[in-house]
C-alpha cells in the first residue's frame, strides 16, 4: 500500500472516469432536453467499438501505417455511430414524444436489447481481440504509473469536454439546446426548431459515446456485444450521481464514480468492483436525490 | 395585417375556440378581453402555431399561415410574449435576449435593438449577466417583452402582461407597450383580463366569451358599453 500503488489507482480511476464521462454526457444531454433515459446509449458505444474493429480489419489490406488506419477507422466509426444515435431517436423515440414517459423508456430498453442481440447475431458472441492502436507517448517511457493509453484517454476526454463546453455555451445551436431543455414551449416561440435540436443532441451524445467505446477498447484490447451494457448502466449512475440534466454534473459524477471504483477495488476488494457504483447510487438517491450538482425539482404552484 | 377567419381550435377532443374571425391592422393596438377560460390564450397559441387550428385560416399580410411551423411564424415577424413570462431560468439576461434574436443574422441591427431595449428597461442592463431565474416578477416581464422585441417583430402578441405584477409596475409596462407601438410602429395584439387598462391603451377591442367573439368596437366605445362595464370593468 505504498505511494506508487495509490498513484496507479488514481490514474486508473481517472481513466475509468473519462470513459464514463464520455458516455454520461449523452445520457444527461438527452435527459435534459427530452426527459428520457436513453437506455440504448451504451449500445451506441459498443457499436462504435465494433465498427472500428471491422474498419481496421478492412483497412489492413491497404497496407497503411497503423496510426492512419486507426484514425480513419475511428472517424468512420464515429460517424456511423452518430447515424445510429440519430436513427434511434427517429424510429424509437420521436413517435413517442407526446406519449407517457414510461412508453419511451420501454422503447429504449427494447432498442438496447435489440441492438445487443443484433450485433451478437451479425458478429459473434465471443470476445474479439481489439487492436491496441493507441500510439505510445514518448515522455512517459520512464514512468510506470501512467500508461500511454491512459494518458491519451484522459487528454482526449479533456479536449472533447472543452470543445463541448464552448459549443454549448457560445454557439447558436448550443444556446438553442439549453433553451429547449429549460422551457421547450418558449424555445419554440423564439424560433427554435425543437425536433432538429433534439436530433443534434442525439448526434453529439453518440459521437462522444463512440469516442469512449473506441478508446476503452483500444486500452483493454478486447470487445464483445455486451460491453455497452454495464458501461452504459454505470455511466447512467454517474449522470444521476452528478445530477441528471446537468453537463458539469455528469462529468463530476463520472470522475467520482471512476475514482471510487478504482480505490474501492484497490484498497477493499476487486471482487466488489461493480458493487461500488450501485452503493454510491443508493446513497445518492437516499441523501441527495437530485444529485451533486442537480437542482431539486421545483414545485409548481 | 393579421386576419383570422373561422378559426376552430381543439385540445384533444375539447374545443377551445368555436369559430372566431378577427382582424388586426398595421400599426394598431388591438386588445382581446374576456374572462378566464374564454379562449384568449388559445387564440394566440393558434396564431403562433403552438396549437394549430383544426379549421379556418389565418392570414398574415394576405398570406395563409395556419400550416406553417412555429419557427416559420417567428421568421415572418409574428412574435409572442406568452402568459407567465417563460424566462429561461438558467440562461443569463443577455442570453435570454440573444434567444429572442435567434433567427436574425443582421448583427448591426441586433446591436441597435439591444441598445433600444436597454433604454426601455435600464434595469436589464445592470442585470445583464445574472441568471434569468433570479429576476423579480416585474423584471422578468420586462425581460420577456425585451426578448420578443429582439426578434424585431412586425406583430407582437402579448398574453396577460399585467399578470401578477404590482399596480405601479402594470402602469409602467402598459406605457412601454404604447411607446413601442408609437416609436417603432410595431403592431400589437394584446390579450388581457385587466380590461380597463387594456382598453385605455388600445385602438380597438374584441370581447371573447367561451370560445366565441361576442362584441367588437373601438376601445373608447367598449369602455362606455354598459355590458362590458358590468361584466369586465366591475362598474
Amino acid at each position: 500500500m505504498d505511494f506508487e500503488f495509490f498513484v496507479n489507482l488514481l490514474f486508473s480511476g481517472l481513466t475509468r472516469g473519462s470513459i464514463y464521462a464520455l458516455l454520461a454526457l449523452g445520457y444527461t444531454m438527452v435527459y435534459g432536453i427530452v426527459k428520457l433515459i436513453n437506455f440504448a446509449h451504451g449500445e451506441v458505444y459498443m457499436i462504435g467499438a465494433f465498427t472500428t474493429l471491422i474498419m481496421v480489419s478492412v483497412l489492413t489490406i491497404l497496407n497503411l501505417p497503423i496510426l492512419a488506419i486507426a484514425v480513419i477507422a475511428a472517424l468512420v466509426a464515429i460517424v456511423w455511430s452518430a447515424g445510429y444515435g440519430y436513427t434511434l431517436d427517429k424510429i424509437a423515440y420521436k413517435p413517442l414524444r407526446e406519449a407517457p414517459r414510461l412508453s419511451a423508456l420501454i422503447s429504449a430498453i427494447g432498442m438496447s436489447l435489440f441492438l445487443q442481440n443484433y450485433v451478437r447475431l451479425a458478429q459473434t458472441s465471443d470476445f474479439l481481440p481489439f487492436p491496441r492502436f493507441l500510439p505510445t507517448v514518448r515522455f512517459l517511457d520512464n514512468y510506470d504509473g501512467l500508461s500511454s493509453s491512459q494518458f491519451i484517454i484522459f487528454t482526449t476526454t479533456t479536449v472533447v469536454m472543452v470543445i463541448l463546453t464552448i459549443f454549448i455555451k457560445f454557439t447558436r445551436v448550443g444556446k438553442s439546446m439549453r433553451a429547449a431543455a429549460q422551457d421547450r414551449m418558449m424555445a419554440t416561440l423564439t424560433g427554435v426548431n425543437v425536433n432538429k435540436t433534439i436530433s443534434v443532441t442525439f448526434l453529439i451524445g453518440s459521437v462522444t459515446a463512440a469516442i469512449g467505446g473506441i478508446l476503452i477498447s483500444a486500452h483493454v484490447g478486447q470487445i464483445n456485444f455486451y460491453i455497452g451494457f454495464l458501461a452504459g448502466i454505470k455511466a447512467f449512475v454517474a449522470a444521476v450521481l452528478g445530477g441528471i440534466g446537468s453537463i458539469p454534473g455528469a462529468v463530476l459524477g463520472s470522475f467520482v464514480l471512476g475514482l471510487t471504483e478504482s480505490f474501492g477495488a484497490g484498497y477493499i476488494s476487486s471482487d466488489y468492483e461493480d458493487v461500488f457504483a450501485f452503493i454510491i447510487l443508493v446513497l445518492i438517491l437516499i441523501f441527495r436525490p437530485s444529485g451533486i450538482l442537480g437542482k431539486p425539482a421545483a414545485q409548481k404552484v | 395585417m393579421l386576419r383570422l377567419e373561422g378559426i376552430k381550435t381543439f385540445y384533444g377532443n375539447i374545443q377551445a375556440i368555436k369559430g372566431i374571425s378577427l382582424e388586426v391592422n398595421e400599426g394598431e393596438v388591438v386588445c382581446l378581453i374576456g374572462a378566464n377560460g374564454a379562449g384568449k390564450s388559445t387564440t394566440l397559441m393558434s396564431i403562433s402555431a403552438i396549437v394549430p387550428p383544426r379549421e379556418g385560416e389565418i392570414y398574415f399580410n394576405d398570406e395563409p399561415i395556419s400550416r406553417l411551423a412555429p419557427d416559420e411564424i417567428v421568421k415572418m415577424g409574428i412574435v409572442q410574449v406568452p402568459e407567465g413570462r417563460h424566462i429561461f431560468p438558467g440562461l443569463t439576461v443577455q442570453e435570454n435576449l440573444d434567444m429572442g434574436a435567434l433567427l436574425r443574422r443582421d448583427k448591426e441591427a441586433i446591436g441597435k435593438d439591444l441598445d433600444y431595449v436597454f433604454e426601455l428597461f435600464p434595469i436589464l442592463k445592470d442585470r445583464k449577466s445574472q441568471a434569468g431565474g433570479t429576476l423579480s416578477g416585474g423584471e422578468q416581464q420586462m425581460l420577456a417583452i425585451s426578448r420578443a422585441l429582439m426578434a424585431s417583430p412586425k406583430l407582437l402578441l402579448m398574453d396577460e402582461p399585467s399578470l401578477g405584477l404590482a399596480p405601479l409596475l402594470v402602469q409602467q409596462i402598459f406605457e412601454i407597450i404604447r411607446k413601442v407601438n408609437t416609436e417603432s410602429g410595431t403592431t400589437i395584439f394584446l390579450v388581457e383580463q385587466n380590461a380597463n387598462l387594456a382598453l385605455k391603451i388600445a385602438d380597438r377591442g374584441y370581447v371573447m366569451e367561451t370560445g366565441r367573439i361576442t362584441l367588437t368596437d373601438t376601445a373608447a366605445n367598449l369602455l362606455e358599453n354598459e355590458d362590458v362595464r358590468r361584466a369586465y370593468l366591475g362598474v
